[in-house]
């Protein structure tokens, strides 16, 4: 790019244009769509309109509303203790059936690899698939649900699981852990698979069998990806909205008994039949669901980190 | 990697294993095997016999007829199909040019660059939703597909330059300093790295994608027109819409499997080796 006629004088160190080149356009994209806009969202959530039509910055007041007014505390706080359960649903099932079924992969039975894809395949179907398949199976109209149970004469099972207020949370939680639960089981997979042959060697001369393998090698092993997978987990469920969207619809019913975080700050935002959109309320959900995000992350990378001091992937 | 070494179980344990692979294999795959079985079949057979495969007689293609008919199908799938393809075009384009210059140079902001893309690995993107809507709406880009290619892109962005730049890092470097003694500028040695990490961009492909093409909150939000729905909103409309013509919402999400496992077959080696790090090959 320099002209080469003209006599210059060589500094050490030219401005590295190209550099500007390479990393300008990602870093704008990212700034400008990403970053940007959530720093926009956490100041709108410090404002609020006046009725004359005029924003006014209101501190910490839109906070204080929504956990405190009887209007919006009940449906955040119903929100996140259901997202909590959401949440302990997907740590108790998910990841430990995950977690199994990566380590049977893991000792190469015939036929792992297809074993492998199939497993996965829910998981690269959108949500709104899932959801409404789901909704047919568990739908008493169609009857599928009988027509499985009655031969295992379990026909008390056969209830409306989605519409029931006490199940209808539990049996969405099953169904976000049918759908993804191919992502652990191939990080474990993963993490099972760079675990030095010898080791394997050892225990078979000791004639350790695959209880004692799982207990003193590879779960000691894998722990790193196990505060991965359990962070990962914790984001994408206090971030989730789809399938409870499209099963049950903006309102999370029944009565909702399936509202959780991304719902709630649909709503809020949107607004629905019983209420208009408000941005500034919906930008303090968004707050607070920020706010448990990054809790989640501290938590994970001061309390494990520190005792986990190998990182994988 | 050799796989000799692992199994040591014994035949009983062995064939639990399988028992529980097959057990949970079924529990994966039956609902939407169901699903795509049963938008073959006249309506009284999908409720009377929801398990018996399409014979003669009860063989129909009602649902698909209905889908023609009556809904832009086509038009949500091309949607999709633009914005998915625009987004991981600009996501490897830029992500890469970044990830070079990253594991290229030594430069002042090289750690704080990295660490500030990784922000965005760990904290969603929906928590700007309203942010990002005020922006498109000044920018006139609502219920433009360019919304959603901007908004995939910013998202997929941090964790395709964090994935690249590991694999960048593993070029060797006489060959970028042999082109560089021949002349080539940094441009060039960009493009003559990128053939060499294809197995990188693959997986990068593999990952992006399925979140995309998938997504219902920002099409739902940013571009719920009739001319910019994608597959997956348009299928969610329409699901409510048709509620009872079982043939029809049974056709619609058959439509909506295929695609995306046509792909998966495809880049499913990709997929496995980008999420686990290239640990399975």
């Amino acid at each position: 790019m320099t002209d080469r006629s003209l006599p210059r004088v060589r500094t050490r160190r030219p401005f590295p244009w190209h550099v500007v080149v390479f990393v300008t356009p990602a870093l704008l994209i990212y700034t400008v769509v990403m970053i940007y806009p959530i720093l926009s969202s956490l100041w709108l959530s410090m404002n609020n309109r006046l009725p004359d039509g005029s924003e006014v910055f209101v501190g910490l007041g839109n906070y204080r509303k929504l956990l405190a007014s009887e209007l919006y505390a009940q449906p955040l706080w119903n929100a996140l203790r259901n997202n909590v359960v959401f949440f302990v649903v997907h740590m108790l099932v998910q990841n430990p059936v995950g977690l199994l079924l990566a380590v049977l992969l893991s000792f190469r039975l015939r036929g792992s690899a297809v074993y492998r894809t199939l497993l996965f395949t829910p998981t690269i179907l959108s949500v709104v698939i899932i959801g409404f398949a789901w909704k047919l199976i568990l739908n008493p109209a169609w009857g599928v649900q009988r027509a499985l149970l009655t031969p295992l004469t379990l026909q008390e099972l056969d209830l409306p699981w989605l519409g029931l207020p006490a199940t209808a949370l539990p049996a969405l939680s099953l169904i976000s852990v049918w759908q993804n639960i191919g992502i652990p089981m191939l990080l474990f997979l993963a993490a099972l698979v760079r675990i030095p042959e010898e080791l394997y060697e050892a225990a078979r001369l000791d004639g350790a069998g695959g209880w004692t393998i799982f207990r003193r090698i590879q779960l000691p092993l894998i722990l790193p990806t196990v505060g991965i997978v359990s962070v990962l987990t914790f984001v994408g469920n206090f971030n989730a909205f789809d399938l409870i969207y499209s099963t049950q619809g903006a309102l999370a019913g029944p009565n909702f008994a399936t509202d959780i975080l991304g719902t709630l700050f649909y709503r809020t935002f949107f607004g629905y039949q019983l209420q208009s959109g408000d941005p500034y309320m919906g930008a303090a959900v968004a707050g607070v669901m920020l706010v448990v995000i990054l809790a989640g992350l501290l938590i994970y990378l001061t309390a494990w980190q520190r005792r986990i001091t190998e990182v994988q992937l | 990697m050799s796989a000799a070494g692992v199994p040591l179980l014994n035949r009983r344990a062995q064939v639990l294993g399988h028992l529980v692979l097959i057990f949970y294999t079924l529990l994966a795959i039956l609902p939407t095997l169901l699903i795509i079985v049963n938008s073959f079949k006249d309506r009284l057979t999908i409720f009377s016999h929801p398990f018996a495969l399409p014979t003669a007689s009860t063989f129909t293609l009602d649902g698909y007829h209905t889908l023609a008919s009556s809904a832009n199908f086509s038009l949500f799938f091309l949607n999709s199909l633009l914005v998915t393809l625009g987004s991981l075009a600009l996501i490897l384009l830029l992500s890469s040019m970044a990830a070079f210059a990253l594991s290229e140079y030594r430069f002042r902001l090289n750690t704080l660059l990295g660490l500030y893309l990784s922000v965005g690995i760990m904290v969603p993107i929906r928590l700007g939703t309203i942010g990002i809507l005020n922006l498109m709406v000044s920018l006139h880009l609502v219920n433009t597909l360019w919304a959603l290619i901007l908004v995939y892109t910013a998202q997929g962005i941090p964790l395709a330059v964090f994935v690249l730049t590991s694999f960048m890092r593993g070029v060797p470097r006489d060959l970028k300093e042999a082109a560089r003694i021949d002349g080539a500028s940094e441009y060039r040695i960009y493009g003559m790295t990128l053939p060499l990490i294809r197995p990188a961009l693959g997986a990068v492909t593999a990952i992006s994608m399925i979140p995309i093409w998938n997504d219902l909150w920002f099409p739902l939000i940013l571009a719920p027109g009739e001319k910019t729905k994608t597959i997956v909103l348009g299928a969610s409309a329409f699901l409510g819409q048709f509620v009872n013509d079982y043939n029809a919402v049974l056709a619609a999400l058959t439509l909506a499997i295929v695609p995306v496992v046509v792909l998966y077959v495809i880049f499913s080696r990709q997929l496995v080796s980008g999420i686990t790090g290239g640990a399975l090959k």
